[in-house]
């Protein structure tokens, strides 16, 4: 450890006349080295923002006039029959069907962030019960779990994504959001669960372990207890920077029209629709880019700042130390 | 040793067996109707009927599995439902293109991440570190797809691209191969440059912390001699390792980049062979494309049970 790790772990002591000591819980100590990492505080502004944005996508519709799924010929095209670029009416311009694209990527940020963090707490939720399964119970239960997460990993992940997706869409038992979360939960769990076996393993080990069996502690106790409780960091960290991931997965899926289903927009089928026209109409590629780009950018960051509170020991994914 | 690579190749094998079987399982309970592909939107129930009959649709699903899974014993993967072209030649055909894809992307990525990862470490905390982490930092947050969609609307014009569908005709692809491929490369290589360069900043960083990096400082050597020869050489392990895996990881991956570039590898096959239901192409993609990830970690394997023998008792 670093002298400037130790800075970073020393709190800072208001001198007072009767500087009385309080003890600080860990969620408190991680808040306040949270605060102090600047990049991590301006994503979650960023962050909050966007969530904004999202929230309200119906109230830009109605102040626009302007239904996600309507198309305006009159307004929105020119002579030509081109989208118009960004401008009073549009403010961030038209589609070729003469959409608006600000209410667009608003109802697409929805998408975004919807996908994104439900799949990655599902992911997280299947890969912490399986990993723990695996590395608490052992023997076979936990070769066969290890063989089943090394398999999945094995899988071309997109081209089976494309595949499941495209099957179960036609059979349409579930609705194209629910499937895409669940396509995406699928193929995320698995390096999820690995990384959570391997922890139980050598948390299984640990002295405190073997205390609170021999005072007469049954399994299920030692998991609840003992074992869950000291992977909650590692946990929020992991899913954290599954975020970002998985909305690049919905954004991939969704450009090649796999994903969620039109007209419902979101901002990867928004790139795939207006793939043909950018050349003339560079606000197609430039708004749904600049949004997504700025939202994986600002979950990286704030992934990598919570890393940072909770376990200032660990390398930064990104950033400076 | 030699017990160590027959138990990693049967391991493959397995893998290969359940994930083709999986695939298999997939399509058949919840499969495309092929037969209104071919039979189009007009079709009788009768030629719909007698097209699932040629095409051995009507028999239960376990006998066109032991049907299928005889003929792949003997190496042969079937015919595309849609034309009836085997499975095999459709992949041979559209192989290299997508190989050249990786290959060319893979040489760009490693050297580039690596060139950026030494610059980064032999300056830490300095200027040049400082942008080399703004462009990790913007590198991994940017998805491909939307890197190669700014690539082809920056530079389409200069390059003689005129957007999306250009390539769909498919030209042979020794033509403009050069022109046509830079960009696709540069798509593809733009995210792993990042993770590349994490990659060798960080074990670049632990090597030259270590004692015998101080002995060649005493010894005199030059600084270079010193990074280069004795540093980058024990660095670079790790990251060849993860090259490996990611290369073949990667196979599987083109399809976005082909798609917007229009290069016909197997990407682009199997994306419209999803839409038409064609079974059989479907799996023989998967097939092959699993076949690389798979070669890739069992060669990483056996070259780090060499290097290092602890790994064959794991």
């Amino acid at each position: 450890m670093s002298y400037s790790d130790l800075q970073a772990e020393a709190v800072p002591v208001e001198p007072g006349p009767a500087a009385s000591v309080r003890g600080r819980s860990p969620f408190r100590l991680a808040w306040a080295r949270f605060r102090r990492d600047k990049l991590a505080v301006v994503s979650l502004v960023v962050l909050a923002l966007m969530v904004a944005f999202a929230a309200m996508a119906p109230l830009w519709a109605s102040w626009t006039g302007h239904p996600y799924d309507a198309t305006f010929p009159k307004t929105a095209l020119d002579v030509d029959g081109q989208p118009v670029g960004p401008s009073r009416h549009f403010w961030l311009g038209a589609d070729q069907l003469g959409r608006d694209v600000l209410v667009r990527a608003a109802y697409g940020a929805r998408i975004s962030l919807i996908v994104g963090v439900v799949a990655s707490v599902l992911a997280s939720l299947l890969g912490v019960a399986v990993g723990t399964l695996a590395g608490f119970v052992g023997g076979w239960l936990d070769t066969l779990l290890a063989r089943l997460m090394d398999l999945t990993l094995a899988l071309p992940y997109l081209l089976v994504a494309i595949m499941l997706a495209t099957t179960f869409q036609i059979s349409s038992v579930f609705s194209s959001l629910t499937l895409t979360i669940i396509v995406i939960a699928f193929f995320s769990f698995a390096a999820f669960g690995r990384i959570i076996r391997g922890q139980v393993l050598s948390l299984k080990e640990k002295e405190f372990v073997e205390a609170a069996r021999s005072l007469g502690a049954g399994n299920l106790r030692i998991m609840f207890v003992d074992v869950l409780p000291n992977l909650v960091a590692q946990v929020t960290v992991l899913t954290s920077l599954l975020i970002p991931t998985s909305i690049v997965f919905e954004a991939t899926l969704s450009f090649l029209g796999v994903g969620v289903r039109l007209p419902m927009p979101s901002w990867g089928s928004m790139l795939g629709e207006g793939s043909d026209v950018f050349q003339t109409a560079w606000w197609l590629l430039a708004v749904p880019a600049i949004l997504l780009l700025l939202t994986t950018l600002s979950f990286n960051l704030l992934g990598d700042g919570i890393r940072d509170a909770l376990d200032p020991r660990s390398e930064r994914l990104i950033g400076k130390r | 040793m030699l017990r160590f690579v027959i138990r990693r190749l049967l391991y493959a094998v397995l893998v290969l067996w359940l994930v083709s079987t999986l695939v298999f399982v997939f399509l058949h309970v919840s499969p495309v109707p092929v037969e209104r592909v071919i039979g189009g939107p007009r079709a009788t129930t009768d030629t719909l009927a007698q097209i699932r009959r040629n095409l051995g649709l009507d028999q239960p699903a376990i006998v066109q599995y032991g049907q299928w899974l005889g003929r792949l014993v003997r190496g042969d993967l079937g015919d595309s439902y849609v034309n009836g072209t085997s499975v095999t030649s459709l992949i041979a055909d559209r192989l290299p293109t997508t190989l050249w894809l990786v290959f060319g992307a893979g040489v760009l990525w490693f050297v580039g991440g690596v060139a950026t990862g030494v610059f980064s470490a032999t300056r830490a905390r300095g200027l040049g570190d400082r942008v080399a982490t703004l462009f990790v930092l913007v590198g991994l947050s940017t998805p491909p797809f939307v890197m190669a969609l700014v690539l082809l609307f920056l530079f389409s014009t200069e390059l003689g691209l005129a957007g999306i569908h250009w390539f769909e005709a498919g030209p042979p692809l020794q033509e403009h191969f050069l022109q046509r491929m830079v960009l696709p490369w540069i798509a593809l290589a733009f995210l792993m440059i990042a993770t590349y360069t994490r990659l060798t900043r960080g074990s670049m960083l632990d090597v030259l912390g270590e004692d015998y990096i101080r002995t060649a400082r005493a010894k005199g050597l030059s600084e270079r001699r010193v990074v280069y020869r004795h540093g980058l050489r024990a660095a670079l392990t790790p990251v060849v390792t993860q090259f490996g895996i990611d290369l073949g990881a990667l196979i599987g991956s083109t399809i976005v980049t082909e798609k917007v570039f229009g290069l016909q590898g197997v990407g682009q096959l199997v994306y419209q062979s999803i839409a038409l239901g064609d079974t059989p192409v479907i799996i023989g993609v998967t097939l092959v494309v699993t076949l690389f990830v798979v070669a890739a970690n069992l060669l990483v394997d056996i070259g780090y049970s060499f290097l290092d023998p602890r790994v064959r008792l794991a």
